[in-house]
């Protein structure tokens, strides 16, 4: 019938079944059982086709008039009837990129300290307090950062990059700072994907096996050593894979991006100006859509965000799979 | 490891390594402190802006317009609760259902692409799973409804309650399976009445996980549930969500919105911690299996 129940009944059970009289009966019930269990697991296929198809017939109009220049045309004027997805699709990469840079260093370092360094009463709670902070709803996140990470962007931290630090004058940093931007949105980004990109990784390093560490401290390594020649290669493709899993995340997030980021249809090289991204672009302006086209474009933008996290999640799971199979664990 | 690990040892030369090595140690601690402090700051924020505005009419009062003091989200929390109870009761079965599958068709091609899909579709933003609703729910009825939110968080909770279902069935020891089918018992009378009931602690822990990550999901709900000033519990009209709430409230310019939104905030992390303590108490009172 069935792989696991075909095994069970090589080993002892197939005698005990084929003296039963009653088979009719057993068989109505097991079939069932078979069909039912088949039928919601089949559903996780269907659901994902549903969503292709039905995003995919409604941005079809829009894909149809604009074509291949609706990912790279950068004008999103919604009286003019003009719908380019650049602006979003750049917003959503350059956010996305701003919280790797943030989150990678530190969930790495917190990954390895827990693995490897943090003293036995202080990793659970460590560990608890990162995991927790993807628990908070992304609404909340959006909250503080509108009234606390933001004040504190605009009064301390943009005059001390821009004054301090001397980086006023560099593209990146000059031009108005009102405080929503691509900046505020980043930093939210990489606290949010931070516990993904440390839940993988702590991980992968502690599926790398003992006598790894063992034989390198017998070779006279340093503890940093251990990790950077030892451990850290063995669980490289595994760190990648959660790095990666927590761009998934970061790309396709929406309600805090759209409270911090300022949501303006414009491509700046400036991090302190507002931008858009993808998710945003279609929270903000979704509801309010003007007419049929404008409505297609949004589904287009979403058929465009939910192709891209498809092939990211694709990688990041095909790259923590082949670790956690070649480990065994 | 092709890589010369331990370069030749001199005196000076160890000096640096220790340093480097006591530097890089010292740097995870930092690492550590930093990456709790954003959750610390978080929490601290909302428990002091969130109690100076939660009072007992933010329970039992409805919103108040624009301008007079006041006034509750008595709406917004019945109907998170709402929403909340249709996403499990289509989510938690489409699961558990699928996990058992998978546990028992362990290699089979289809539970190998079912896994790994499941896992794509945990990975699809809430934004798309909302205009995808929308677009199935909304547009051919032509008004917003309560069923069509819950739908919407349903279907983000299935690949969760798969996952852990998958994981807690492959915990219970095979010769439980086989002592109940040595009795007699037909195959389909095992899975469900031994195996996943011994499972269950674990997969009620799991799906308690999956109904606290959705409960402050804002995204889905925008275009389907869409919120209410008013007070309303039927499936088919608008429904008020507390997430949406806070949404609407914090992006308003009116101070006392803002504290009410703040108050909020404080409800909403209290009832994902209510759910999050559920599960590890569901857990503990039965089976020694745990989830994360």
């Amino acid at each position: 019938m069935d792989g696991i129940n075909r095994i069970r009944g090589m080993t002892s059970l197939e005698g005990k079944q084929g003296g039963d009289t009653s088979i009719s009966a057993a068989d109505i019930g097991d079939r069932a059982y078979s069909i039912i269990t088949t039928a919601f697991a089949v559903c996780i296929p269907l659901l994902l086709i549903a969503i292709a198809i039905e995003i995919g017939r409604a941005a079809w109009p829009a894909l149809h008039q604009f074509g291949f220049g609706f990912l790279t045309s950068s004008e999103w004027d919604v009286p003019a009837g003009k719908f380019g997805a650049a602006p979003a699709i750049f917003g959503t990469l350059v956010s996305a990129l701003i919280a790797l840079v943030l989150a990678t260093p530190l969930a790495l370092g917190v990954a390895i300290f827990l693995s490897e360094f943090a003293p036995r009463w202080l990793q659970q709670p460590v560990a608890f307090l990162v995991d927790l902070l993807a628990a908070i709803p992304s609404v909340v996140y959006g909250l503080w950062g509108i009234f606390v990470m933001i004040p504190f962007l605009r009064e301390y931290a943009i005059p001390f990059l821009r004054d301090t630090l001397h980086l006023g004058s560099t593209r990146f940093f000059s031009g108005p700072a009102y405080g929503p931007s691509m900046l505020a949105a980043g930093i939210i980004l990489a606290i949010m994907a931070l516990p993904y990109i440390s839940a993988v990784s702590r991980e992968v390093l502690r599926a790398v096996p003992r006598s790894q560490r063992e034989a390198a401290l017998a070779l006279g390594a340093t503890r940093w050593e251990v990790i950077r020649d030892a451990v850290i290669p063995n669980a490289r493709s595994g760190i990648i894979g959660g790095v990666i899993l927590g761009l998934g995340r970061a790309l396709g997030e929406t309600m805090a991006v759209t409270m911090v980021i300022g949501n303006r249809a414009e491509i700046s090289a400036s991090l302190l100006a507002p931008g858009y991204t993808m998710a945003s672009l279609i929270a903000n302006e979704f509801s309010e859509a003007s007419n049929d086209m404008h409505l297609s474009a949004l589904m287009a933008i979403g058929a465009v965000l939910f192709l891209i996290t498809v092939v990211v999640n694709a990688i990041a799971r095909w790259l923590v799979w082949s670790v956690s199979v070649k480990d065994g664990a | 490891m092709t890589t010369s690990i331990v370069p030749r040892s001199t005196a000076g030369n160890r000096l640096r390594r220790r340093a480097t090595s006591s530097l890089m140690v010292g740097l995870t601690y930092v690492a550590a402190a930093l990456a709790t402090l954003p959750l610390l700051l978080i929490l601290f924020h909302i428990a002091k802006a969130g109690a100076t505005s939660l009072s007992v009419d933010f329970f039992t009062k409805m919103p108040q317009p624009v301008g007079e003091v006041g006034g509750g989200m008595a709406n917004a929390i019945t109907g998170t609760l709402i929403l909340i109870g249709i996403a499990a009761a289509i989510g938690v079965p489409i699961g558990i259902g699928a996990g058992l599958y998978l546990a028992e068709h362990r290699a089979s091609p289809l539970a190998n692409t079912v896994r790994f899909l499941s896992d794509v579709l945990n990975g699809i933003p809430s934004i798309v799973m909302g205009i995808f609703a929308w677009q199935l729910l909304v547009r051919p009825v032509g008004h917003f409804s309560a069923m069509a939110g819950g739908i919407a968080l349903g279907a983000m909770i299935i690949p969760l309650v798969t996952r852990t279902t998958e994981e807690m069935i492959r915990l219970v020891p095979n010769a439980l399976r086989e002592a109940a089918l040595a009795l007699g018992y037909q195959r389909w009378r095992t899975s469900l009445g031994v195996v996943l009931r011994t499972a269950m602690p674990g997969i009620v822990t799991g799906a308690l996980v999956a109904i606290a990550r959705i409960a402050g999901e804002t995204a889905p709900l925008l275009f389907t549930a869409f919120g209410n000033q008013f007070w309303s519990t039927s499936l088919r009209h608008p429904i008020a969500a507390l997430p949406l709430q806070i949404f609407t409230y914090a992006i308003s310019p009116y101070d006392e919105w803002h504290s009410l939104a703040w108050a909020g905030a404080l409800v909403l992390i209290g009832i994902v911690l209510v759910i999050s303590i559920a599960a590890r108490y569901a857990t503990r009172s039965r089976f020694g299996v745990a989830v994360d």
